[in-house]
């Protein structure tokens, strides 16, 4: 049995030569270490319980009648759990609409803007570019510049040209590209040798042909990480929705739930909000659980290389 | 054989120009414009409709005056207590997740998964967490016997409450950097130390530490830029700026008086501040950073 185990369980045992020349028995160094990582394992899992269990509580809520609610000493598993939350949900809120427009504006940026960014990565990191310091230096100050001190006079524009209370304010400025995506396409660009792109040129293509056929297919795997990470930060973006949706029915997701929480509350019906809630986090919580290899390695990439 | 090298060059640039037109138009239409904008509308007593009527700096003189503006900015550093606690926290996990223990992935996955969540969503799960009623955060300080306040009603525990939430929300991100930067470094160098007879806290001080300082950096300067612009937490679960207004901050101020009150020129003028205090405190930051790394030198 234990023979079995031993190998799978103990990782630790490749690091043996070095504790031997750390001058104490082998014996006691591992079972210290041994000591040491359950007393971690049982930090980091009760830390993990912390985590979970404001989300767990939420679907729970949800499932609970409004008596259940108030329930002392409280309730974890609700006597029978009430599915009914979410299919009365879908009746008389926004719920649907805010998934669709949310969807539109989200897939819109990233698959438009993914496509200008790569292409302003390619021409700053690979093309003689003219005004390349002055390009630059706007691209900085750009990124220094915060919405909430641009949200008003955008405001201001886009309600001159009647574009209130459409997706078009949500959509149209992002499109142009994002420039802390356009900033890390260059990085991965700089591990790209300027020889295949002599080679395509003496072979006569020209650069819209260099960019699609050799340069894109490249920079594939970058683009899509920071494909979905952009998609979960439009997909999740509340203040600017909430600066230009006014119909019910033209708002975003997060917008729509958090009208439903505040008409809701008076109606004290806290398991319609938490399920309401709780469904609006679930596609990128599905799209996470997919990809959350690539996403944790391109986050930890962007934030350890920018 | 000039003249043709050179044409060429011609040909490759334009491509190039029209590679980057498009971000370049919109930082033009979309920043540029709009900044110009803001300083001649800062400048404006305007509604947002009507004329512009012009007033000099009165707008910058009436914000220092401006108690609930003045109370909202104080609210605002004071919710940045939360960022060396949540970057020692998350330090600290990744040096427990740098072991080889059992579910690290599963660990790693869970206290990400607040990081991806919508903050709206979240926001209006600790809204309810907090509820003196029937609140999670209650019924769990009442297994330990504490009889917790009504979080959000309390002048005292209202931005504590939203710091608290803060720190759970951003701490996997940090954590995921951290851990990044930790295991890059050289197996050999702690086991150096360790022939040398450093003990666990001291590798930590003398090899880690150091190691992670640019991570930290980059972590300060991105949460401090983040937490300046709190929004969404604020109007979500505390709708008219929390009890006395101490829960209110900048940005939810300037939103509420360009878009609840229409005073568009007077809240542009605060927008303006907002965003050079902003740049100011980075630029700082940045002196700073040089200067340590000059001593560590």
């Amino acid at each position: 049995m234990s023979l079995t185990t031993a190998p799978s369980r103990d990782p630790r045992s490749r690091n043996a030569p070095s504790r031997k020349t750390a001058g104490r028995t082998p014996m006691s160094r591992t079972t210290s270490t041994r000591i040491g990582d359950w007393l971690v394992f049982v930090l980091l899992a009760a830390g993990a319980i912390v985590m979970v269990a404001p989300l767990v509580w939420m679907f729970s809520t949800s499932l609970k009648t409004k008596t259940e609610v108030f329930a002392l000493p409280p309730v974890w598993i609700p006597e029978v759990p009430q599915w009914d939350t979410y299919v009365r949900m879908w009746q008389d809120s926004n719920i649907l609409t805010g998934f669709q427009n949310s969807f539109i504006v989200a897939a819109t940026v990233t698959v438009l803007g993914m496509i200008t960014c790569s292409m302003a990565a390619f021409a700053i990191a690979k093309m003689r570019l003219p005004f390349r310091n002055l390009i630059f230096i706007g691209m900085l100050t750009g990124i220094m510049i915060p919405y909430p001190t641009l949200m008003i006079p955008q405001f201001v524009m886009f309600s001159r040209i009647g574009w209130v209370d459409t997706l078009l304010p949500l959509i149209v400025p992002a499109i142009f590209g994002n420039i802390l995506v356009i900033f890390f396409l260059r990085q991965y660009l700089e591990n790209v040798p300027n020889s295949i792109i002599e080679a395509a040129k003496i072979d006569g293509a020209n650069f819209w042909q260099i960019f699609w056929r050799l340069i894109f297919p490249i920079i594939r795997p970058a683009v899509a990480a920071q494909f979905i990470l952009w998609f979960m930060m439009i997909w999740n973006d509340y203040l600017a929705p909430i600066l230009y949706l006014n119909t019910p029915e033209r708002q975003t997701l997060q917008v729509v739930i958090a009208n439903m929480n505040v008409q809701y509350a008076t109606q004290r019906d806290y398991p319609l909000i938490m399920g309401a809630s709780f469904v609006a986090l679930l596609p990128i919580l599905a799209v996470f659980l997919i990809f959350q290899r690539q996403i944790i390695e391109s986050v930890a990439l962007s934030g350890t290389k920018g | 054989m000039a003249g043709t090298a050179s044409r060429l060059h011609r040909s490759e640039q334009r491509w190039a120009l029209a590679f980057v037109a498009a971000p370049v138009i919109g930082y033009l239409l979309f920043t540029l414009y709009p900044v110009c904008f803001a300083v001649y509308a800062s400048l404006t007593n305007w509604n947002g409709l009507g004329v512009m009527r012009f007033v000099g700096l009165d707008n910058y003189v009436r914000l220092f005056t401006d108690a609930n503006f003045l109370e909202s900015l104080y609210n605002t550093f004071f919710y940045m207590i939360g960022i060396p606690i949540g970057l020692a926290v998350s330090l600290a996990l990744a040096v427990a997740m740098n072991r080889k223990i059992v579910g690290l992935t599963a660990f790693r996955t869970i206290y990400y998964v607040p990081v991806i969540s919508s903050l709206a969503a979240i926001a209006i799960l600790w809204q309810w967490a907090y509820n003196g009623d029937f609140g999670l955060v209650n019924q769990a300080l009442a297994l330990v016997g504490i009889d917790g306040p009504n979080w959000l009603a309390s002048t005292f525990w209202a931005k504590p409450a939203i710091i608290l939430m803060a720190i759970w929300k951003g701490l996997g991100f940090s954590m995921i950097l951290y851990l990044a930067a930790i295991q890059s470094v050289p197996r050999s160098l702690y086991e150096a130390a360790q022939l040398d007879g450093a003990n666990g806290w001291q590798r930590f001080r003398t090899i880690t530490l150091p190691l992670v300082r640019p991570v930290t950096f980059f972590l300060v300067v991105t949460n401090v830029i983040a937490g300046a612009q709190l929004f969404t937490e604020i109007n979500i679960m505390t709708p008219t700026g929390g009890p006395e207004y101490s829960t209110a901050s900048a940005v939810w101020h300037i939103w509420r008086q360009a878009f609840r009150y229409q005073q568009m020129g007077y809240a542009t003028a605060m927008a303006i501040v907002l965003g050079l205090l902003i740049l100011i405190i980075t630029l700082i930051q940045f002196r700073l950073n040089r200067r340590n790394s000059f001593a560590i030198d």
